[in-house]
């Protein structure tokens, strides 16, 4: 096929699947939490209750779009379409399967990690432009917690590249023919997991928005579709981590040969979508200062002594 | 830490748990005979209207819901003209149910009385007034009642001895 036109049919793939996960995940997320509370969720709309879905977006699309007159109006506007932009592009770096990427970066790790960084600009900027105490103190929140996991965000993925030999992540997922990274670098998995969660500030490390602390955090004074474009973010930036995961630690799109790659690709991203939902349900929210000090006292240094731990032993096997 | 794992699995197995949910139009939940729902106006076992207009429903009731007016009929039989019950505003407490003397006010275990137009709330007393004796069997107000109506006098109710004279000497 043409180069071009193959590009051109994976970006839309990779696109279209995406807004349309982040809507089914409304519906997955609320079934899914009903059932682990013994509960049977929204089982009436449509079958096994999927209409919910269009109901909803009906339904945000024709609230009022409403920006208090004392927010500051431009900054207030932009806020939400960052997260789903940077969400997006952090997205392009991603390979689904044998060469479906939309871009083959030889750098893609620090590509990511940079985009998901960018994210920060939309929770910042929203609590900010708000003018309001309950959406600055979200933003506040957003900035220290982003602050204090992505340093180490960064340094737990080291161990996967040094085993890899690169930052590219396609030849990343094919290093992991022999081995998933997930056994040697175990330590690196799971601190990249508690990172990503606090990074997309989903439960249990949502202090940002916090509902029970400060309304809702920093959107508190969105509306309308503003809300609803950060709830997009919100899923896409979780597909995002789960799809990090899974590329990283979980050799991404192999398996068994008979089943699709895109297919396997979406199927372990699923899983860990999943994952993350049950954490959301089983895990209580951590007070502030204890989040901030795990990260700091306990993340931080993990995540070097498996850096230099897996530095020395690649040097070792390499003698 | 290990706390933690520990309760994302039992949270976990609650997925193959029994549901907690009533899926309501197709199943009921149980309600109990005691139930406090939709108020009905009972009658005593020969037919007659068990209600003697006294208001004390009314009075006792706490949002003032009821509306009744008295009449008498031939007899000197006391029933309501009218009796009116605002079900928009009952609390089903069931204070008219204890304060009434004669049973004829009861609470029956039915809250399906959704309306789409405020004003068929407003319960007559055509809508209220049942042919049965609702949750109290036997009670006949006016023949344990020591009152004298029209076919019965003085002393000639159940358990009721005739009148003495005061004036009288003899034992
Ligand atoms: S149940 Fe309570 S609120 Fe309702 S009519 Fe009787 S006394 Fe009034
Ligand atoms: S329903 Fe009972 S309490 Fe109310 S007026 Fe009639 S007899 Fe009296």
């Amino acid at each position: 096929m043409n180069p071009t036109l193959q590009t051109l049919a994976v970006t839309l793939g990779i696109l279209f699947t995406l807004l349309h996960v982040a809507a089914v995940l409304i519906w997955v997320e609320r079934r899914l939490l009903a059932l682990l509370q013994d509960r049977l969720g929204p089982n009436r709309a449509g079958p096994l209750g999927l209409f919910i879905i269009v109901a909803d977006v009906i339904k945000i699309f024709t609230k009022e779009d409403w920006i208090p007159p004392f927010a500051d109006r431009p900054l207030y506007v932009i806020a939400p379409a960052i997260i789903l932009l940077t969400a997006l592009v952090g997205f392009t770096i991603v390979p689904v399967g044998p060469g479906m990427v939309v871009l083959d970066l030889n750098i893609g790790i620090l590509f990511f990690l940079a985009f998901s960084s960018l994210g920060i600009y939309s929770t910042v900027l929203a609590g900010w432009a708000s003018n309001s105490k309950y959406a600055l103190i979200g933003g506040l929140r957003m900035a220290a917690q982003m602050f204090s996991y992505e340093v180490f965000m960064g340094l737990s993925l080291m161990g996967v590249v040094i085993l890899a030999g690169s930052l590219n992540l396609s030849e990343i997922v094919e290093a992991q023919r022999g081995m998933w990274f997930v056994l040697p670098q175990f330590l690196g998995f799971v601190i990249f997991l508690l990172a990503g969660l606090a990074e997309t500030h989903r439960l249990p490390f949502d202090l940002p928005e916090a509902e029970s602390e400060l309304v809702a955090g920093f959107h508190t004074e969105y509306s309308s579709m503003k809300f609803g474009i950060f709830f997009v973010g919100e899923y896409i930036g979780l597909t995002l981590i789960a799809a990090m995961i899974v590329t990283l630690f979980f050799g991404g799109w192999l398996g068994p040969a008979w089943i699709p790659a895109p297919l396997v690709f979406c199927f372990k991203t699923f899983a860990f979508i999943l994952f993350f939902i049950l954490m959301r349900a089983a895990i209580p929210r951590p007070r502030f200062d204890q989040m901030l000090s795990w990260g700091w006292k306990y993340l931080l240094p993990l995540a070097l002594i498996n850096l230099i731990a897996t530095g020395a032993l690649v040097l070792i096997r390499a003698d | 830490m290990l706390s933690l794992i520990k309760s994302l699995w039992l949270v976990f197995l609650h997925l193959f748990r029994k549901r907690f949910t009533i899926q309501y139009p197709e199943e009921k939940a149980y309600l109990a005979p005691r139930y406090r729902g939709r108020i009905i106006l009972s009658r005593d076992p020969d037919g007659g209207e068990r209600c003697v207009a006294c208001y004390l429903c009314a009075a006792a009731c706490p949002v003032e819901c009821i509306a009744l007016d008295a009449t008498e009929d031939e007899n000197g039989r006391r029933y309501p003209d009218f009796f009116r019950i605002n079900f928009s505003r009952c609390i089903y407490c069931g204070y008219c149910e204890e304060a009434c003397p004669t049973y004829a006010i009861q609470l029956v275990p039915d809250f399906e009385m959704a309306e789409y137009n405020r004003q068929n709330m407003v319960y007559e007393k055509e809508d209220l007034l049942i042919d049965g004796e609702g949750k109290y069997h036997g009670y006949n107000y006016y023949k344990v009642a020591g009152i004298a109506i029209g076919g019965k006098d003085k002393g000639e109710g159940e358990n009721e001895s005739s009148p003495i004279d005061p004036k009288d000497l003899m034992p």
